[in-house]
């Protein structure tokens, strides 16, 4: 994927040299390796810090509610469908938009590549056709990429970006997966064990609340943990707050959620957070036929009825 | 100490489900005295935090009643509802909790027979579970 550097570099010079908008989202490369950092840039001469390879994983549609200039911004899969969440629900105009869009193989998973280098952080890592290679000192290790691949983007289904203005490369082949496997190995539990299963997922959570400031969708004035008169959720490493504040979170970004993964990415005790939300995610499929920022024109599900709707347990 | 009695929230449609109580009350209709009955302006006012409130309190059912869909006061707020509910009763369960602490009805304000009946069938199965376990919020114990 590194040859859309040189792409995106073109595509901003051109946008802002033309006076085609008043600022460029992107990534430029991280101050270590495996880490690219999301850049935000204004003028022509920072251009060629723009970069992509596969350490991009951060959703850039984070940055754009209630921007009120014309922005360009790089776009992979997720991070179109969450524009395209971001228009229904009127947090940006389509025309101040100009979306360069990049079709994504997958991004890596940090975690995946220190657990397999037991905790040495590497010095240097480059991206191979197909391969990863990570090196310090003595441990030079190469691996197939896919090995790496964030648990989100193994089974994502919309690697292309669904609205852009022009492509850094050619469309990728979509992957046909079964996205929900992990989703019924836990609903084949008994309830009780299901309890005790997420007790255990959350366990470590320090409420730093990471994923919900990683979240392209959570952008409320003031979110449901800080409310205090009422107060929903409470402050403290309550068990039961802390199941709150994951419920919670779940069910306010269901039908909006695009499994982009940045949540899980930017948790840092590791915390399979998606397991709340692609339940969510697989209920509106399976009831309402509904799929989150594919569609631009379509209300999201919770913003609509309709009069047959499924009502299997109400009297 | 007396046998254990369920504490049931209910969250009554002011412009239903309210009203068939009401005329349960006056019809002399007898049904168990667990609920708490909370009077909101429709079911589609009644937020999930309201749900998870009640049960972090100490609730150990919660039912929630609207009107008929087609009926509502304010033409479509329990349609909307109907989908927040049931979304929110299967991330429930799937997270563990048990389906039948949670009640979902559409009663009208003619209907207070069926209020009646469902009253009894939300704090029998409420009953049958025995006290919640879930989602308590547990005081910090002062000596």
């Amino acid at each position: 994927m590194r040859a859309y550097t040189g792409r995106i570099r073109e595509a901003a010079k051109r946008l802002l040299a033309e006076n085609r908008v008043d600022v460029v989202i992107g990534f430029r490369k991280g101050t270590i390796p495996l880490m690219n950092e999301p850049y935000l840039i204004k003028s022509v001469d920072q251009v060629n810090q723009l970069y992509w390879d596969s350490n991009c994983g951060i959703n850039l549609a984070n940055y754009l509610p209630k921007r009120p200039d014309r922005v360009g911004i790089v776009a992979k899969g997720c991070d179109s469908r969450n524009i395209v969440v971001h228009i229904l629900e009127n947090q940006i105009k389509r025309e101040q938009l100009y979306i360069i869009g990049v079709p994504c193989k997958g991004m890596l998973d940090r975690r995946r590549i220190m657990a397999e280098r037991n905790g040495r952080e590497p010095l240097f890592a480059e991206e191979l056709e197909h391969k990863v290679r990570t090196v310090r000192y003595e441990l030079d290790l190469t691996r197939d990429r896919n090995y790496f691949l964030q648990d989100n983007c193994r089974i994502c289904t919309h690697r292309n970006p669904v609205i852009y203005d022009e492509l850094v490369g050619d469309l990728v082949e979509e992957q046909q997966v079964d996205r929900y496997t992990d989703v019924r190995k836990i609903e084949a539990m008994s309830a009780e064990e299901r309890w005790e299963h997420f007790e255990k997922l959350i366990e470590p959570c320090l409420r730093c609340y990471a994923c919900r400031n990683a979240c392209p969708l959570c952008y409320c004035p003031t979110c449901f943990v800080d409310e205090a008169r009422p107060q929903w959720v409470g402050k403290s490493l309550d068990k039961t707050d802390t199941r709150t504040f994951h419920f919670l979170r779940a069910f306010h970004v269901a039908g909006r959620c695009t499994d982009c993964g940045a949540c899980e990415r930017a948790c840092p005790v590791g915390i399979q957070v998606r397991q709340f939300t692609k339940k969510m995610e697989k209920d509106i499929k399976e009831l309402y036929g509904y799929e989150a920022g594919v569609i631009a024109d379509e209300r999201p599900p919770l913003d609509t009825y309709r009069p047959g709707d499924p009502e299997p347990f109400f009297k | 100490m007396s046998e254990w009695e369920p504490k049931i929230v209910a969250f009554l449609c002011n412009w239903c489900s309210y009203g068939s109580a009401d005329l349960a009350g006056v019809s002399r209709l007898q049904y168990p005295h667990n609920i708490r009955a909370i009077r909101v302006p429709c079911s589609g006012r009644v937020n999930p935090k309201f749900i998870l409130a009640a049960l972090r309190q100490g609730a150990d059912g919660i039912w929630v009643s609207g009107c008929h869909p087609g009926d509502c006061h304010y033409i479509e707020g329990n349609l909307y509802a109907r989908r927040k509910f049931t979304l929110l009763k299967n991330l429930l369960d799937y997270t563990g909790m048990e389906p039948e602490r949670l009640h979902f009805s559409w009663i009208s304000s003619a209907e207070a027979t069926k209020f009646a009946e469902t009253a009894r069938g939300v704090v029998d199965a409420v009953k049958t579970l025995g006290p919640a376990r879930h989602f308590i919020k547990r005081e910090a114990e002062v000596a």
